[in-house]
């Protein structure tokens, strides 16, 4: 059909009732909404569409939230119809990991013990994000309370990855990051842990940024273990990763861990040269273990560093070694904590027929928590009890002082350090799922970062012989995000 | 192996879980995998390394020096508004109107 047969079904004043969502970037989508090109309205009706058609055979949603959707892009049609100023995301489709809780909006994340779970507010970032004129498109299946690395975990069965349907998205930000590679969303919200929101980008192929712990509050943000748990934006481009990291970070009163530092206007600061820049490369993530495309195409990138003026340094990061460890000690310990809110008194899942409370507790988590999430919370708790306290959490408490120290050194000789995302590209579905240990081992380039609180970002890097996306790690110090962006722009730009 | 059947079942016990035979066997088999894992960190003298319990204490020192702008942030200690008494009861369970319903506490 040509463009004029469609015009005397368009809604007045705008020109197009549909876009290629494929390509489709906050960047562009926001021109597009302002410039008349489509109503926001008709742009979120076309991703519904589409979500419907083509996420049955991917399962990044588990939740869509249509009404609400309705009533902002409403709100968003009515500015540009009134020429009226736009705020920065006005129009721009997105969704939510469910680990992030929605006012109105069922967040069960990932869990049968959360599955008629209706929050009574809103996160902040998800509030920030809606603030900035963003539509919330649904919220996205994810790894039960984040804890997995392939999204298999999810008590709602698994995400496909949209780059080849057999394998797994990563985890736990599975369904975040298929989505953005699908083309259902333009841009989601993921959470990061262990490696939540970088590995999952790196095996869909988009782009994934985890934040310095404290830059974005976690207020509403369903904890996993709250000294490591970060949000962060997963999207098709660096540039995009830079818009929405400005809006959902900052202060929050409701978040005392949240830093009370300025906010640098990122998308200015992509602009600036990386020449000069200082980048290291740590052999420890370069040795057994790597699969050797993913080694090439990461030396490919740190190439395009050296050729945009970058000084390539070697450097150590001596105790990577024993970052997996130290996390599954620490992870687990405050998750066992965090879990213990789950009884079947105040909200979620209650087991039927117990006779006394005791009881009540025990069925209900036992019969609505899955595998992994039991298996978490008897290692935190077994880490946790008397006798073992010191022994297995002090231990992994002091390695992490370690872990960080590493960082500190590596700091003050390099601007930013490169690496990859991941020791291989995605698995196949149920390749792993049986064997804790080496599902475990997938995160073992991106903890150390949530162990030390650096922000780190995941772009793509080439694809494997077979079309696998590689993902190519960027971190930073603390609170120099712009810098891990420019970093990441500048190979993604070359 | 580390640990024992009794251990699993004390474990259990601690953190509110029942768990099933079958379920019991295979967190034997999993915590004794991965804790074996874990014992690596041994190969670590930590004895004058202080532990380290979250990061935004260190927050500004990855450049060597320490940072006044940034830190924890801390807010004034004064009532502000809280949820309404029939939202927060409205996810529950089992509720009788005001309060959230259990079965009994005291066991005979």
């Amino acid at each position: 059909m040509s463009e004029e047969d469609r015009v005397p079904s368009l809604r007045s004043g705008f020109q197009k009732n549909t876009m290629d969502l494929n390509s489709l970037t906050i960047d562009s989508t926001r021109t597009a909404i302002a410039s008349k090109q489509i109503s926001a309205s008709a742009l979120v009706e076309q991703f519904y569409g589409k979500i419907k058609a083509e996420d049955p055979e991917i399962h990044a949603y588990l939740t869509l939230c249509e009404d609400r959707a309705f009533a902002q892009t409403k709100h968003i049609d009515g500015l540009v119809t009134k020429g009226e100023p736009l705020p920065p995301l006005a129009g721009v489709p997105i969704g939510i990991k469910d680990v992030m809780v929605t006012k109105g909006i069922r967040t069960t994340a990932g869990s049968k013990i959360l599955e008629n779970f209706i929050p009574p507010y809103d996160c902040t970032a998800v509030a920030r994000l809606e603030a900035a004129g963003a539509i919330i498109l649904g919220k996205m299946n994810c790894d039960e309370f984040a804890m997995g690395s392939s999204n298999e975990n999810s008590a709602y069965g698994p995400v496909h990855n949209p780059r080849d349907k057999s394998r797994v998205p990563g985890g736990s930000s599975g369904g975040s990051a298929a989505a953005v590679a699908a083309g259902t969303a333009v841009a989601t919200l993921g959470s990061d842990t262990g490696g939540s929101i970088r590995q999952p980008a790196s095996f869909c192929g988009v782009v994934g940024l985890m934040p310095t712990y404290g830059r974005v509050s976690r207020y509403g943000l369903i904890a996993f273990a709250s000294s490591l748990d970060h949000i962060g934006p997963l999207t098709k481009t660096v540039k995009d990763a830079a818009i929405l990291l400005k809006v959902i970070a900052g202060h929050d009163p409701l978040d005392s861990t949240s830093a009370d530092a300025p906010v640098p206007d990122y998308e200015a600061d992509l602009a600036k040269p990386v020449a000069g820049m200082k980048i290291g490369v740590p052999k420890e993530y370069f040795s057994e273990g790597l699969d050797a495309e993913i080694r090439a195409a990461v030396e490919a990138g740190i190439a395009k560093l050296r050729s945009a003026g970058c000084e390539i340094i070697p450097i150590s990061l001596s105790h990577t070694a024993y970052a997996i460890p130290t996390y599954y000690v620490i992870a687990t310990a405050e998750a066992s904590a965090n879990l213990a809110r789950y009884d079947g008194v105040r909200y979620g899942y209650r087991a039927k027929g117990a006779r006394t409370l005791s009881e009540m507790y025990r069925k209900s988590r036992d019969e609505a928590f899955g595998t992994e999430v039991k298996r978490r919370i008897m290692l935190g708790t077994y880490a946790l009890s008397s006798g073992y306290y010191d022994a297995y959490y002090l231990k992994a408490q002091s390695v992490r002082t370690l872990l960080s120290r590493d960082f500190e050194q590596a700091f003050q000789k390099v601007d930013a350090i490169v690496t990859p995302t991941a020791p291989t590209a995605a698995f196949k579905l149920g390749e792993k799922s049986d064997d804790p240990l080496s599902m475990y081992l997938a995160d073992i380039y991106t903890v150390t970062a949530d162990l030390a609180g650096v922000p780190g970002i995941s772009i793509p890097c080439g694809s494997t012989a077979s079309g696998l996306p590689i993902g190519l790690q960027v971190l930073g110090r603390h609170f120099d995000e712009s810098t891990v962006l420019r970093v990441a722009s500048s190979i993604e730009n070359s | 192996m580390k640990v024992t059947e009794k251990d699993v079942a004390y474990v259990a016990d601690l953190a509110n879980l029942e768990l099933t035979d079958q379920e019991r066997q295979r967190m034997l088999k999993d915590l004794n995998s991965i804790l074996d894992y874990i014992d690596r960190l041994n190969e670590l003298d930590t004895s004058d390394v202080p532990p380290m319990a979250q990061i935004s204490a260190k927050f500004g020192q990855s450049d060597g020096k320490q940072s006044d702008s940034i830190g924890p942030a801390w807010r004034e200690d004064v009532p502000r508004p809280s949820l309404p008494h029939s939202e927060a009861m409205k996810n529950a369970p089992e509720t009788d109107g005001d309060f959230f319903k259990v079965p009994k506490v005291i066991e005979r």
